[in-house]
Order: structure tokens, then C-alpha cells, then sequence
């Protein structure tokens, strides 16, 4: 379902080489929870980026959901995050002009969904999360878990292939954190597939498989 | 999606309703000067062109200036009419007299004329009947008076045969002719009368026998054939002096008149398009600073699958957004001063809005709103997801 095999991505900063990702051979299927921890430079925001469709890698193959994602178009790429992935981040990034339900709404739009459809995958995601009822609220007037739970809502109503959570947890307190982890429990025994990407163990210890990067490069931690 | 990013524009507007507003402020006002001034001009101009035509365009206003000794008489002015191009002629001289029916007294101004001016100038009768030739060949005193000379000096229109005296002769009435709204009318002061030409000759000193103004109209419509013709006949007549006459072609009057309208709507609307244009650029501004503040927004829409031309979509959509509504608001004004203005002016004018530069703001504005969206939304649409996400605004 997500498939690496020695993928590479090296930056140029002021003239020095940074090796980000060095040779990543990895393999999750389908369904399963993942927990990739590493420590800041270690590699895992590119590795999240280029498993997000957010960037491409130099060399090396990345499959997703059976497709091999290539040096293709930001047109294409941007097709690719709509329809297959759902991305959580860490500060939400929910747009604070709109309500709860327009921002679940709108990769729907992207998608060129019909109104009533929208409506209807909607409040099947707010159903989830268990905010049905909060729609009409604009982001600042929920908690910062109740905003989590929109984003989450947010990356399911596409039914994407992949959810990538990037410290989820990072900027909530600890019991609201602890509530984050267990919606995505939830969501992974109703069969979702998940990514988390994190620097803090007692997350990634929540995960069923871990995987540690470091220098680039990926190791399976049991 | 296309409904969507409008949507979207007008919340982004909305939400940013003050500095929306300023933005619009531009657009409202380069709307404004652009309307009213080109309709104030259109107005003015189409009154004063109605003026003009009022005065006749059909005809040709001949003023001897220098005879050189050999005055034109008035037998040689049907000689004119022989031409092919030349309808008809008649000379006019004109008095100040004073008017006087039993008690009524009133100013007039008395023109000497032959029974061809009626058919030149479009008099219409009203009753009776209007000059005879045998009323100039025998100088005879009948008078044909103007209707509201008429209601003034007798109360009634009903005057054919009724006795009245200017400056202390006495005339007959015998016929009565509608006002003519044209501004040599309106210039003349007091009644309107008409006598035959040779008993306004006796009447005043100053006048002689000697043709000095004639008015003569065109055989087919064609001013421009009967000018030359007449300049042709007249040459030939004051031994090729091309200062011995002049002539006033109407018709000449009315298109100069236009063409200085057309020039001051092109004049003005060009200042106007300007300040439009000025507008534009401070669209261009604040969404370039919408662009910039909204990077965040635009990675994870990015991330969350917007392709770049949803990003460069909604931008530009925002840009047009705001420019029509500018653009409504402004012409929404403009209707207002124009109302007003016509209402201070009174009965004078009348300024009607005009569509036609309604519909120049509204495709001069569009044009703004896309050109000057263009390159922001462009900006927006290039950012990078990664970096945009990564933005702390």
C-alpha cells in the first residue's frame, strides 16, 4: 500500500549537502498504525512530505495505494493529496474565517463534489470525531481538541487512503492529547490506515509499529 | 466551483470588510468621476445640439458685410433661387418697436421678411395667413404675429383683422403663426412680428432698401451643395471679394458643437479611466498583501488538494469581486449626483445617467479587476505547499 525502495532526497543549503532521506526502503499496508519518531533534521518531515505528495523525491520509487508517484506536476500532486491523503498537523491549520463544517467541506469542493453529497460525507466525518452539533462554529471558538478533532474530520471526509498525522498531539495538553490518541485508535481498528509522525516516545509507543529515522535513514524498532 | 470561489471571495471580502471598503474606494471613485463627467458632458452637449438645431440646420444664414458700392437689391435675391441647389431665399431685416393695442402696449422686435421665409425658417400658421409677395411689391401694412404676442397684446389668438400699431403706424393683422423655441427667438427681445420687407424699410431709418442678411435653404437637403453655390453666386456678384459676405451654416453649427462634446467625453472620460486605472493598482496592492498575509491559507489548501488554479481562481475572483462591487456602488452613486445635479439646475437640464458609460465603468472595471488580479493571484497560485505551510504569519 505504501511502498519505498531507496529513496533519496538531498538538499543544498548554502552550498552544503544534506542528505534528508539516504537510501529509504520501507513497506506499510494497508490498515495499519504507524508511528515514525525522530529526533528534529533527522529526516522526517521530508520523509513525511514525499509520503504526503507534498514533494518528490530525487531517486527511488514511492508507491502509494498501488500508483507509483513520480516527478509529476504540482497539478497532479495536488490531485493526489485530495483524493488519497488526509494530513492532521500539529498546529491544525484549520482557516479560522470559515466554520467547522466549511473547512471539513472544503477538499470536497476540490473534489468537485455536488452540494448534497458534500453535506452528507460531512456529517458522516463530524459524526466520527463526535462533533456533530459544533458545524456552525468557527475554529477560535473551539478548544484546541475540539479544533484537532475538525482537522481530523477534515482528512476523513475525503476517505482517504493514508491519514498523516504530524504531531498531533504537539500543541495539546496532555488529557486532551491522550483523547487525540484515542480517536485515532478508533479510527484505525474501523480499518483507516495511519501515520503518525513524531518526536515524543510515550506517542509512538500508542502506535502498533514504529519506525525510527535518523541521518536519513529508517530503522523498525520492536 | 466556479459559485464556490465566489462564495469564497465574498467571505474573504467580508471578513475583511474595512479594508475591502478602502480598496473599493479607488475603484468607486475612479466609477464616479467617469460616469458623471461623461454624462454631465453628454447632457450639456445633447441640450445645446438640440439648441442648435432648434435654430434650423436647414437653412444658410448670408450677412453682406462690404457691398464694395453695389448693394444687393432685393429683386436680385429670387435671382439666387434660379440655381439648382438653392430652395428657396428671403432677406431679413429686423426693427425695436413698440406695439400697441388700444391700451396693451409691448415691445416687439418686427422682422422684415418676403413670403419665402416662412417655407426657409418652418413657421407653422396658426390662423390666417402668412406674407404675400403682393404685400412686399405694395408695401402694404399687414402684420403676422406670433401666438403669444397675440395672447399678450390682444388676450386671444382669434386676430385675424384686428388693428394694431407699431411704432404709431398702423397695421392689420392677418395671421398668426406658432412660437419658434429657437434660440434666435429667444435672443429677440419682446414680441415676435412679421411685416413684409419693404414696409420695414420705410419704418427705419437705418434700413435701406439694400439687402444685408438673407437666410436661404437648400434645394434637396444638401447644406453643403447650397453653400458652395450661394458662395459661388455671391462671389460673382461682389466682384470676387470673399470678404464682401459671410455664411452661417447651421448644420456646420451642429456637428462643430458635437464634435467639441464627442472631444470633452473623450477628454474627460480619459482622465477619468486614469484615476480608474490608479484604482486598479491599489487592488493590485492590498491583494498582494492579502496574498502574503493568506500564505498559510494557501499551503494547506494546497495540502489539502487545491491545485493551482483553484489557488489562482479564488484570487482572482476576489480581485473582480471587488472591483464590480466598487463598480455597482460607484455607479449607484453616480445616479445620485446625477439626480441631485439635475435637481439643483432645475428645468435648465435634465443629466441623465448614460448607459452607454455605465457600460464602459463596467468593462473598464472587470478589465482592472482581471489585470490587476492577475499578478497576485498568480503569486498565490505559485507558492510552494511545503514553504506556504510552513509560513508563520
Amino acid at each position: 500500500m505504501i511502498r519505498f525502495e531507496n529513496v533519496r532526497k538531498t538538499y543544498y543549503i548554502g552550498g552544503e549537502e544534506v542528505k534528508a532521506l539516504d537510501g529509504i526502503d520501507l513497506f506499510i499496508g494497508q490498515g495499519e498504525f504507524v508511528a515514525i519518531i525522530g529526533p528534529s533534521g533527522s529526516g522526517k518531515s521530508t520523509l513525511m512530505n514525499i509520503m504526503g505528495c507534498l514533494d518528490t523525491a530525487d531517486s527511488g520509487i514511492y508507491e502509494l495505494d498501488g500508483q507509483r508517484i513520480e516527478q509529476y506536476s504540482e497539478n497532479e500532486l495536488a490531485r493526489i493529496r485530495n483524493r488519497k491523503i488526509g494530513f492532521i498537523f500539529q498546529n491544525f491549520n484549520l482557516l479560522s474565517k470559515m466554520t467547522a463544517e466549511e473547512n471539513v467541506e472544503l477538499p470536497l469542493i476540490y473534489q468537485g463534489l455536488s452540494a448534497s453529497v458534500r453535506r452528507q460525507r460531512v456529517a458522516e466525518a463530524m459524526a466520527l470525531v463526535e462533533l456533530t452539533g459544533r458545524g456552525k462554529h468557527k475554529p477560535t471558538e473551539l478548544s484546541g481538541g475540539q479544533q484537532q478533532r475538525v482537522a481530523i474530520a477534515r482528512a476523513l471526509a475525503t476517505r482517504p487512503s493514508l491519514l498523516l498525522a504530524d504531531e498531533p498531539t504537539g500543541n495539546l495538553d496532555s488529557r486532551t492529547g491522550v483523547e487525540i490518541m484515542a480517536l485515532f485508535h478508533r479510527l484505525h481498528q474501523e480499518g483507516n490506515t495511519l501515520v503518525l509522525i513524531t518526536h515524543d516516545q510515550k506517542v509512538a509507543d500508542q502506535a502498533v509499529r514504529r519506525i525510527k529515522i535518523s541521518d536519513g535513514k529508517v530503522e523498525e524498532v520492536t | 466551483m466556479v459559485w464556490q470561489c465566489v462564495k469564497m471571495a465574498f467571505k474573504a471580502i467580508v471578513a475583511n470588510r474595512m479594508r475591502a471598503f478602502l480598496t473599493m474606494l479607488g475603484i468607486i471613485v475612479g466609477v464616479i468621476a467617469l460616469v458623471v463627467l461623461v454624462s454631465l458632458v453628454t447632457s450639456a452637449g445633447d441640450a445645446v445640439t438640440e439648441q442648435v438645431e432648434g435654430l434650423g440646420t436647414d437653412l444658410i444664414r448670408v450677412t453682406i458685410t462690404d457691398d464694395g458700392g453695389r448693394p444687393l437689391q432685393l429683386e436680385e435675391v429670387a435671382n439666387f433661387t434660379l440655381h439648382e441647389d438653392i430652395g428657396a431665399a428671403a432677406p431679413v431685416n429686423q426693427v425695436a418697436a413698440t406695439a400697441r393695442f388700444g391700451s396693451e402696449r409691448g415691445r416687439a422686435t418686427v422682422t422684415g421678411t418676403t413670403p419665402s421665409y416662412a417655407e426657409i425658417s418652418g413657421v407653422t400658421m396658426v390662423a390666417g395667413r402668412f406674407l404675400r409677395t403682393t404685400d412686399v411689391d405694395n408695401n402694404t401694412h399687414v402684420a403676422v404675429i406670433a401666438e403669444r404676442a397675440a395672447e399678450a397684446l390682444f388676450g386671444t389668438t382669434e386676430v385675424i383683422g384686428a388693428p394694431l400699431s407699431l411704432n404709431g403706424r398702423p397695421f392689420t393683422v392677418v395671421g398668426v403663426v406658432e412660437d419658434q423655441e429657437s434660440l434666435t427667438n429667444l435672443l429677440m427681445p419682446g414680441h415676435t412680428i412679421y411685416i413684409p420687407y419693404t414696409t420695414a424699410v420705410r419704418m427705419a431709418d437705418h434700413l435701406s432698401s439694400a439687402v444685408t442678411t438673407m437666410i436661404v435653404s437648400a434645394a434637396d437637403g444638401d447644406m453643403n451643395a447650397a453653400e458652395a453655390a450661394m458662395d459661388e453666386m455671391l462671389l460673382e456678384r461682389f466682384r470676387r471679394n470673399p470678404d464682401a459676405f459671410g455664411m452661417f451654416n447651421q448644420a456646420l453649427m451642429a456637428e462643430a458643437m458635437d464634435e467639441i462634446t464627442n472631444m470633452l467625453t473623450y477628454l474627460l472620460g480619459g482622465v477619468a479611466a486614469i484615476s480608474l486605472l490608479v484604482g486598479g493598482i491599489g487592488i493590485m496592492n492590498i491583494m498582494l498583501v492579502s496574498v502574503t498575509e493568506r500564505t498559510k491559507e494557501i499551503g494547506v489548501r494546497k495540502a489539502i488538494g487545491a491545485g493551482r488554479w483553484s489557488i489562482m481562481f479564488q484570487f482572482l475572483i476576489e480581485a473582480l469581486v471587488i472591483c464590480m462591487i466598487g463598480c455597482a456602488i460607484g455607479v449607484a452613486l453616480s445616479w445620485g449626483i446625477l439626480e441631485v445635479a439635475s435637481f439643483l439646475v432645475g428645468d435648465v437640464m435634465d443629466f441623465r445617467i448614460s448607459l452607454d458609460v455605465v457600460g464602459v465603468a463596467v468593462a473598464f472595471s472587470l478589465f482592472i479587476g482581471l489585470v490587476f488580479g492577475l499578478y497576485p493571484a498568480n503569486k498565490a497560485a505559485s507558492k510552494r505547499p511545503i514553504e506556504a505551510l510552513r509560513y508563520a504569519g
